[in-house]
């Protein structure tokens, strides 16, 4: 039941806040959003770690029995981890909007309130149509967020949005349905749609069954991500959005793709992830890379801050498709490192915006001298994000590549086969050592453009925009949401604000210092989730190294 | 004949409330006058019950040996979603003729004069109409289907005309009569050659001598043409251009009502010729490939392997994709709400073909059938609520004292702030129709997805679920212009109308599709049952052969 209180206490708080007097909005939007987070944090102490591959609170209630569909939740240790991840950002974000919504405070909160029971519902759900109501419904509150609250291109940036992922999650639903027909075709008219029950027949699809649906899922899961060619939404809806709406999308919202490939292509199309591995990889590869060569040539910060978020995605989804324990162990936490710290990145940002109504690299500089605590709070988050060792992004960054680099005998493909002999460590997969080797340039190439952005803006002379000396804000901002609070902020940040991010910053440190309490209980669910995916591709109904049109033997 | 009574309690209560209807709209007594809605109402609820209570079903049907035998459950579904959805669509005409007239009696400016009042005819159509629709699904021969379908449309013609005061819905009307004509006319042929090829109207005896005999060429230009004709009852292609102009001239209500209406009527019509044409047959078996049927004349019953003749299947198939292609394109490129909800009704019919297409199977999720028969009623509810919200808003009355309705996508804009019911039952019916989980558009989706997977048409899955991602943008206006955006100060405002229970069919109509969603799985299974086809596979039983009728036996 933890897991439905969850999903209910945000639900629960929107509802209050849409009733009750605009005023009191925020305050019953905070307190909701601890509880949740209370909430979690029992649910996490009362986890089993000894079988964290199992699920874990499960409830189950029937809905449509003609389709075996049911409101079934339950966690393993990755959901788990990401639904903490929800609530952690739940306060935060309603924290940074406290003086940056100033309109239509009811809305906004009771939207951003329904957005977090949404994100809870797709990492607790245990059926796919429960999975792919809460992942679509997720598009409604943001929409909302971004068309009402962000910047000034903020309509086309939701439109974009919303059309983007619809569009591939209806084709997701397709391939989905045919999963979960062919289930049923299998067992004789035994509709079902939990996840386990269809991974478990999944294998009786043929190869090129299974290519089609990894197609079908990608197209829809990809988009979230973003993978490589569908990611031209993101950027746009990031810096429109607001503060929170970035906060979230960095944070949860993205993580819902990367969260359905490792769910959903692994459990339903083994034997085409395994097929298939290398030519995603390689996509994610051009995704670090294009979106960092993207990000170096940016001037406006929280755009440079979003095409990162394609790189960093890229990375996660690396390791993800090296398939192999380190590979995807490291790329669940890359989905919580990158929450952590793109997220603080946007807060920040979010901060300089509300001060100076400026994103521009060109009106800001040497911010050092005028906010201390906002310049240490911003190297330290950025070198969070490059991936400094001893701070989060360096154990997920790693992890991602060392899995690529053993994920097969081979050097790589193709005449790379001859230059070297097989590789100690190696593990099943069909990346290599190349992969690593150019995701690495990416590691340098993100270097490059976050400390370039930070010594522009951190170090170097003053520099601020014309009118915002210090103390005098407010002539000139462009977003509906930018009224008359300014006066009230400091220069450097208040104490609201640092409250904000110290918790960000110290789960930073802990993940980067310790972060074995994590691995431990994230270890049995990704090598479970490895395992099967490699099992399940084994007993495929067409070996691939027949390639042809076999049956099981 | 006497026992096809059984089927016909809920028409019979229908019609003498259409009688009485008649006789009490024309009291000289305004109360007595204002009752007439009511008492429709009532015997709309009676109609209902008596649908849901005596018509007979299952085993008790084949014993009564009458009514047709390849749809068996069908007729009690359909009647009771029909009572259901009249019964909304009833709230929201209230007040569309009249009102002037009423106004000015009351004021005592002028006495009751019938021949300037039309409120009793008006519902005495509306009443006729739904009759006509539930005669559709208790049909069980093309004269029956032809007569049920022409009841059901001729009254649509005149209410159109006579929904509003403006020259538009006289033109409207006036385009929906001919066009209505022709359509008409083009079914009536093909039923016509279907009896030329068959011997029979008789819809059990067709289906027997199809699968005695195989279905020869005449046989199959009759189906075709009749599902050509067909086509303009559910606004399909190539028979859909009158639908945006009408349901743009007619008043936003009666507009509600040719949405569902005459293409449920279309649907139970194109589902009992199919089911006449095919079906049947067990799958598995090599289905005869296009040039066998063109070229062979004669196809045998055994050879069908696939639900539908192919070259039947072929037709619906490509109307069934462009139907979804051209509604949705063309719905984006509206600036009036009426035109924006007539193309998305065409391509809601598009949607519906797909499950015609798949055919009937044993189970909900693989009935493309049962598909139909849920998204009808999901469909009938959501556009209802659209519609209704449109009703239920004008501008105050000009100079003709007539109120001037609400039709721009600009006259939304804002529409929350000032009407909140009203612009979260556009919201929420929008996104409804949009399919977004989990309103029950989404679950009526789902099965046509399932069923048409079922029957491996998979490029028309990827074609509805294209569709759907294109329909997102017009729907999306429609549900967010009220929320989200900010009235423009040059347009005027716009209030509600005087009309309560407009706003109340609106709400209802949002509530059916949330409270529809949660409790979708029952009516599942009443429609599953509704669903299932008199003969799964192999002969069928209590059907007279075909030359019954020549060795002098009473027919059927």
């Amino acid at each position: 039941m933890i897991l439905v209180a969850l999903i209910l206490i945000p639900l629960l708080g929107a509802l209050l806040v849409a009733v009750s007097p605009s005023g009191s909005s925020r305050a019953i939007a905070m307190m909701a959003t601890l509880v949740a987070l209370a909430v979690s944090v029992v649910a996490a102490v009362k986890f089993d770690y000894h079988q964290a591959q199992a699920m874990q609170f499960a409830v189950a209630a029937p809905w449509f029995d003609q389709f075996g569909i049911t409101f079934s939740v339950g966690v393993d240790s990755i959901s788990g981890i990401l639904i903490l991840l929800t609530c952690l950002l739940g306060p935060v974000c309603v924290a940074c909007s406290t003086t940056a919504i100033t309109e239509r405070q009811k809305t906004y909160y009771a939207w951003l309130l329904v957005l977090q029971a949404a994100m809870t519902g797709v990492f607790a759900s245990r059926d796919l149509v429960l999975f792919y109501i809460c992942f679509e419904f997720t598009l409604i509150p943001m929409f909302i967020l971004i068309s009402l609250w962000g910047s000034t291109n903020r309509k086309r940036a939701a439109i974009k949005f919303f059309l983007y992922t619809f569009t591939g999650s209806v084709i997701a639903l397709a391939g989905l349905v045919y999963v979960a027909w062919h289930h049923a075709d299998m067992s004789g008219g035994n509709w079902s749609f939990d996840i386990l029950t269809l991974r478990d027949s999944a294998d009786d699809m043929t190869a090129r069954e299974q290519g089609w649906v990894l197609l079908a899922l990608m197209a829809g899961f990809a988009v979230k991500v973003p993978l490589f060619p569908v990611h031209t939404w993101l950027p746009l809806a990031h810096t429109e959005a607001p503060t929170a709406g970035s906060v979230v999308l960095a944070g949860v919202l993205l993580k819902l793709g990367t969260y359905a490939i490792l769910r959903f292509v692994f459990a339903f199309a083994p034997a085409a992830v395994v097929e298939y591995a290398p030519l995603l990889a390689t996509l994610s590869i051009v995704g670090i890379i294009y979106g960092g060569l993207i990000c170096w040539v940016q001037t406006d910060v929280k755009k440079l801050v979003a095409y990162s978020s394609v790189a960093h995605l890229g990375f996660c989804m690396l390791g993800m498709f090296a398939l192999n324990g380190s590979g995807v162990l490291g790329s669940v936490l890359y989905m919580v490192n990158h929450g952590l710290s793109t997220g603080a990145l946007f807060l920040l940002i979010g901060m300089i915006y509300e001060r100076y109504h400026t994103r521009s690299m060109k009106e800001l500089g040497g911010l050092a001298s005028k906010m201390p605590v906002w310049s240490t709070f911003m190297v330290f988050f950025v070198m969070a994000s490059v991936g400094l060792p001893g701070l989060n992004g360096f154990v997920s960054e790693f992890l991602c590549m060392k899995g690529a680099f053993q994920a097969s005998s081979a050097w790589g493909s193709g005449v790379w086969n001859s230059v070297g002999g097989p590789l100690p460590g190696a593990t099943a997969g069909n990346l290599g050592p190349w992969y690593a080797f150019i995701a690495g340039t990416g590691v340098i190439i993100a270097a490059m453009y976050l400390l370039y952005m930070t010594g522009k803006v951190v170090w170097g002379t003053l520099l601020e925009p014309a009118g915002h000396g210090h103390g005098s804000h407010g002539s000139h901002g462009g977003g509906v949401s930018h009224g008359s609070h300014e006066s009230v902020l400091p220069a450097d940040l208040n104490r609201r604000e640092i409250l904000t991010l110290v918790p960000l910053a110290a789960l930073c440190l802990f993940l980067g210092l310790y972060p074995k309490p994590v691995v431990d209980a994230l270890t049995p669910a990704v090598s479970n989730a490895v395992r099967t995916v490699h099992e399940n591709a084994a007993t495929s109904r067409v070996p691939l190294a027949a390639g042809g049109e076999g049956v099981r033997p | 004949m006497i026992e096809r009574l059984a089927y016909m309690y809920p028409e019979i209560a229908l019609f003498i409330t259409t009688c009485v209807v008649m006789v009490v709209g024309l009291s000289r007594v305004q109360a007595t006058r204002n009752a007439t809605a009511v008492m429709a109402g009532l015997g709309i609820v009676i109609a209902g019950v008596l649908a849901f209570v005596t018509t007979p079903t299952g085993a008790d049907a084949a014993d009564k040996a009458a009514g047709q035998v390849l749809l068996p459950n069908l007729a009690m579904y359909m009647k009771v979603v029909i009572a259901g959805v009249g019964l909304l669509l009833l709230l929201v005409q209230a007040g569309t003729v009249d009102r002037v007239e009423e106004g000015l009696i009351s004021a005592g400016a002028r006495g009751y004069d019938a021949l300037r009042a039309n409120r009793a005819e008006y519902y005495a159509f509306f009443l006729f109409s739904l009759t006509g629709l539930m005669l559709c699904a208790s049909a069980d021969s093309l004269i029956w289907l032809f007569l049920a379908l022409e009841l059901t449309s001729l009254p649509t013609y005149i209410m159109v005309t006579i929904s509003s005061a403006r020259n538009k819905s006289r033109e409207a009307g006036v385009k929906y009569f001919f066009l209505g004509a022709l359509g008409a006319a083009v079914f009536l042929y093909g039923f016509a050659l279907l009896y030329g090829g068959t011997g029979s109207t008789n819809l059990n005896q067709i289906a027997f001598s199809f699968s005695a005999h195989g279905i020869n060429s005449i046989a199959m230009a009759g189906l075709l043409v009749s599902i050509l004709g067909l086509c303009f009852k559910i606004a399909a292609v190539p028979m859909h251009f009158y639908t945006a102009d009408v349901y743009e001239g007619a008043a936003p209500q009666v507009s509600g009502f040719l949405a569902f209406v005459p293409k449920a009527a279309g649907f139970i019509a194109l589902m009992l010729v199919l089911s006449a044409a095919g079906w049947r047959f067990e799958r598995g078996a090599a289905a005869p490939s296009l040039s066998d049927v063109l070229q062979g004349g004669v196809t045998r019953a055994s050879e069908f392997g696939h639900s539908l003749p192919e070259s039947v299947r072929l037709m619906l198939w490509v109307i069934a994709a462009l139907t979804m292609t051209i509604g949705n394109v063309l719905a984006l490129l509206q600036t009036s709400v009426k035109r924006t909800l007539a193309y998305s009704s065409i391509a809601h019919s598009g949607y519906m073909l797909v499950g015609l297409i798949a055919g009937p199977a044993d189970s909900f999720a693989r009935s493309g059938i049962a598909a139909v028969l849920f998204y009808l009623l999901s469909y009938g509810v959501m556009s209802t609520g659209t519609f209704a919200v449109l009703a239920a808003l004008e501008r105050r009355a000009g100079p003709d004292g007539e109120a001037r309705e609400v039709d721009q996508m600009d006259d939304l804009r804002g529409l929350t702030a000032t009407q909140p019911v009203l612009g979260w039952v556009m919201t929420i019916c929008s996104l409804s129709l949009l399919g977004l989980p989990p309103l029950l558009g989404f679950f009526g989706k789902l099965p046509l997805f399932t069923s048409a997977i079922h029957a491996k048409e998979y490029v028309l899955v990827v074609v509805l679920g294209i569709n759907s991602a294109i329909a997102a943008f017009y729907y999306l206006r429609l549900a967010f212009l009220p929320f989200l955006e900010k009235k423009d100060e040059f347009v005027e405002v716009v209030g509600v109308s005087p009309f309560p229970s407009r706003v109340l069919g609106a709400v209802v109509s949002a509530a059916g599709v949330i409270v529809l969603a949660v409790v979708g799985g029952r009516v599942m299974d009443t429609v599953q049952s509704a669903a299932t086809t008199g003969v799964q596979a192999g002969p069928m039983p209590a059907i007279e052969p075909v030359h019954a009728k020549t060795t002098g036996e009473p027919g059927v």
